[in-house]
């Protein structure tokens, strides 16, 4: 059995996504691309000084297409594309279904082929996997949920919360 | 008024499940139960909850435990609750006399609905852990729960 008991969240490592000026504060941020107020988060981070590392919060029992998406994005990932295909998940919210999730890798350029064998391999579902336990360790409860300067603060950051993340 | 403590007996309740029977105390004994005491049903936290503790259930009764949803709404609405979540957790209703359940236990808020709480209940009847969340807008994490059964 595995364990689900308390545990600080993982420390930043080479295996995270992470962008934006190094020198500018951290912001991890669990979150699920068929969260709604994640689109909102995702979008208030994006343009705020910010260096943001993204890990998966992917809740099967609340939406079906949780994990699937939370695959492919990281099925990009393996071909260089992560963020690029995560601004496109956020970007086009409800639009979740294997088509559309074909169209945004081939805008990307991507080996449809190779995306499709790699979004269903067992590896990808795994990482997946290990983030949401991870955040589930660390008392991460629902989507969004930043962790900034050692604090958690769920919901959607308000403009108070992005003054106080941006310092 | 705070939740209930680890080690004080299950007081006795009657609360009534979906199919209109009533649970009380004694169906609680032989098992260890965890009761998920929460504000309304489909408001947007319980929302949360309910689906994240879903998620996890299998890895719960692997440890020998069982949840049940508890709140003030009547089973009607806890029921429908259920149905759009596809959650599998049981629901039980404090609805009449509304709120004696959640009062025994310690988590009736004054506004007159159930504390959103976690009491975990050993076989034999007493409790065995306690948590009630600062707000009932703070979600407990299902960490905590497997914090409570490894105590």
């Amino acid at each position: 059995m595995s364990d689900l008991r308390s545990a600080p969240a993982p420390a930043l490592t080479d295996e995270d996504h992470v962008r934006g000026d190094l020198a500018a504060p951290l912001v991890i941020f669990y979150g699920d691309y068929t969260c709604a107020r994640c689109a909102l988060t995702h979008a208030r981070l994006a343009t705020a000084p910010v260096r943001v590392a993204f890990r998966h919060f992917a809740i099967a029992a609340k939406h079906p297409r949780a994990v699937p998406l939370a695959c492919a994005a990281e099925a990009a990932a393996r071909q260089g594309r992560f963020w690029q295909f995560h601004d496109a998940l956020f970007a086009d919210p409800g639009r979740s279904d294997d088509p559309h999730l074909w169209a945004h890798a081939t805008a990307l350029g991507l080996d449809l082929d190779r995306f499709e064998r790699e979004r269903r391999e067992p590896e990808v579902a795994a990482r997946v996997s290990q983030h949401t336990r991870a955040g589930m360790r660390a008392g991460i409860a629902q989507t969004p949920t930043l962790l900034h300067d050692g604090k958690m603060l769920p919901g959607i950051p308000d403009a108070k919360l992005m003054a106080r993340l941006t310092g | 008024m705070s939740v209930i403590a680890a080690g004080t007996p299950v007081p006795e309740f009657t609360l009534n499940s979906e199919d209109g029977e009533t649970f009380t105390r004694e169906d609680l004994l032989g098992k260890t139960s965890v009761l998920v005491f929460y504000p309304f049903a489909f408001s947007p936290v319980c929302n949360d909850q309910l689906t994240l503790y879903e998620e996890v259930l299998d890895e719960l009764a692997a440890r020998g435990a069982t949840l049940y949803a508890i709140s003030t709404d009547a089973r009607w609405s806890q029921a429908a609750f259920k149905e759009k979540l596809g959650s599998s957790i049981r629901q039980l209703s404090d609805f009449e006399p509304k709120g004696a359940t959640a009062r025994a236990f310690g988590v009736l808020n004054d506004g007159g609905f159930t504390q959103r709480a976690l009491v975990i209940v050993d076989p034999d009847g007493v409790v065995k852990w306690s948590y009630q969340a600062p707000s009932p807008g703070d979600l407990p994490g299902a960490n905590l729960i497997f914090d409570g059964l490894a105590s």
